[in-house]
């Protein structure tokens, strides 16, 4: 177990000693893995965000129901019965407009002006919850209650919050489809840097052989190289995603809190920064691998 | 200790280099391979270590057949032969004691004991203190001698040298034949390739001539 620690060590050594041999160009290899995979990495920060976004937006199939301006306590008791015995509805809440003129108020920012208001604009609504989620249910919902007597306006609150959700979901494959398409190309980026590599060290690795050198001993600081390349490109594409989302969230804040929001882009969790740095040394040793099996075989010596 | 059985070896696309070849080497002897350039002596060699593989027939070595070995056992096969060419095969982007580490960085040796080994093995060479110099600022005597110190670092019990004398004057080549004179005498079995037999008949031991292919001569002291 000593033994094998210690080549390993060694071979660790060596792949270190390459790297900083390797300057420049390593330097640029890494950049070029770091680039390449904070898009994935970035997009996914992003995406994430979103997703929270949409996440504190009710995303229940949920309908509001404004009377119009003028109506009486008749009217809504009528609209209340109505939209108690229709099967399609589950959930019925009344919201007064007292109630809704308080909750505005509450908004931040807003206070001021309702003060301002002489009199409460706001109509009495109801916010109805259907059992149907499907989007031609809730549709052919409100058209049905846009028509009903009393009905001022009706709006489906949750078809935006969906469509955030839906287009939040196809970005997260879309970023899953790149992070694949760029894996490829890491793995590219390292099988060439290891195969220059290979190529400058042809004396060493012939005359090892000639003397008795396994080729997992040869092909041991190879792999390491492709790692400690993977790992340095994963840890310059976290850099770049902290730096870009640094950059992001100073205007993104400016934007939410014109909202009332406090809403930013949070940095990956510490497992998901662990996973692309694992994934881009995995990437990289992989590389290495199919760079060393493939020039290995021919360099014999003669 | 080695032997080879009808042993014939033809270059894909050449002529035969080796043909029939039957011949046994004992345990510490010391066996001078002599011919002409093209007679098939380094051929035989690189057949020991399996660098090259007989065509037809069998080389057994320490009870191997070599050209059954898979490639996986080859490496384990050349750590106990001490190789030495007449290029000399060096690393010239490594100093004389990083050159010698090479080959003791393949097994599971302690650093210390690498290092001792190290040591030892220039000292028997008349190296010692040149540990940090470059290959290149050694004379080409002395890079032979730092490549038989390569050779003899992990202890090998068989020495094959391919022509190691050749771009050597007089006394280097001299000194470089006594090395290896030396190491048979502690019982090192020493095989030697070389078209030089003024050299080959001071020291009266058994001399393999090859002449295309075919051992025409072998005799003993």
């Amino acid at each position: 177990m000593r033994s094998w620690l210690r080549q390993h060590r060694r071979a660790l050594i060596a792949a270190l000693g390459k790297l900083a041999a390797q300057k420049a160009s390593g330097a640029v290899s890494a950049l070029v893995i770091g680039v390449a995979l904070s898009l994935p990495a970035g997009g996914y920060s992003l995406l994430d965000g979103l997703s929270s976004l949409a996440a504190g937006v009710a995303l229940e199939p949920q309908i509001s129901v404004y009377l119009k301006p003028g109506s009486t306590k008749g009217d809504a008791d009528a609209l209340a019965a109505r939209l108690k015995s229709d099967a399609r509805i589950g959930q019925v809440r009344f919201v007064p407009r007292e109630e809704a003129l308080k909750e505005l108020k509450a908004t931040e920012g807003l206070a001021d002006v309702v003060d301002a208001l002489d009199h409460n604009p706001l109509p009495d609504a109801f916010v109805v919850r259907a059992r149907d989620s499907s989007p031609e249910t809730l549709a052919e919902l409100a058209q049905e209650l846009r028509h009903a007597p009393s009905v001022g306006h009706v709006q489906a609150d949750a078809v935006w919050a969906r469509r955030l959700a839906s287009i939040a979901r196809l970005g997260r494959l879309a970023v899953l489809l790149l992070g694949a398409l760029l894996a490829f190309g890491l793995v590219a980026v390292t099988f060439n840097t290891i195969r220059l590599q290979i190529l400058t060290q042809r004396d060493e690795i012939e005359v090892s052989k000639l003397i008795g050198a396994t080729d997992a001993f040869i092909r041991r600081p190879f792999l390491y190289l492709g790692l400690l390349q993977g790992l340095a490109g994963g840890a310059l594409a976290l850099g770049i995603v902290w730096g870009g989302l640094h950059l992001l969230n100073g205007e993104v804040r400016t934007l939410a809190q014109t909202y009332g929001s406090s809403f930013r882009f949070d940095f990956l969790a510490q497992g998901d920064a662990l996973a692309v740095m694992l994934f881009a040394g995995a990437l990289g040793w992989l590389g290495a691998s199919l760079s060393v099996s493939r020039y290995l075989r021919e360099i014999q010596p003669k | 200790m080695i032997s080879f059985s009808a042993v014939s070896k033809r270059y894909p696309g050449g002529q035969n280099v080796l043909q029939g070849v039957s011949l046994t080497i004992d345990a510490g002897e010391l066996v001078f391979i002599t011919g002409h350039s093209g007679a098939g002596k380094s051929t035989l060699l690189k057949l020991i270590p399996a660098i090259e593989r007989p065509s037809t027939g069998s080389v057994i070595v320490n009870g191997q057949n070599v050209g059954a070995l898979r490639p996986a056992a080859i490496p384990f096969l050349r750590r106990n032969l001490g190789l030495v060419f007449q290029d000399q095969k060096l690393l010239y982007d490594r100093s004389v004691v990083e050159n010698l580490m090479l080959p003791l960085s393949f097994s599971s040796l302690a650093p210390r004991e690498a290092a001792r080994r190290a040591r030892a093995a220039l000292d028997k060479v008349g190296l010692l203190g040149r540990e940090k110099a470059n290959p290149v600022q050694l004379s080409g005597g002395e890079q032979q001698r730092l490549a038989i110190a390569r050779a003899v670092v992990n202890r090998p019990a068989i020495l094959i040298a391919d022509e190691p004398t050749a771009n050597l004057d007089a006394e280097a080549a001299q000194r470089v034949l006594e090395i290896f004179v030396a190491f048979n005498q502690v019982g090192v079995t020493v095989l030697l390739a070389t078209h030089d037999l003024g050299l080959v008949t001071r020291y009266g031991r058994r001399v393999l001539r090859l002449a295309a292919g075919h051992v025409v001569e072998d005799s003993a002291p």
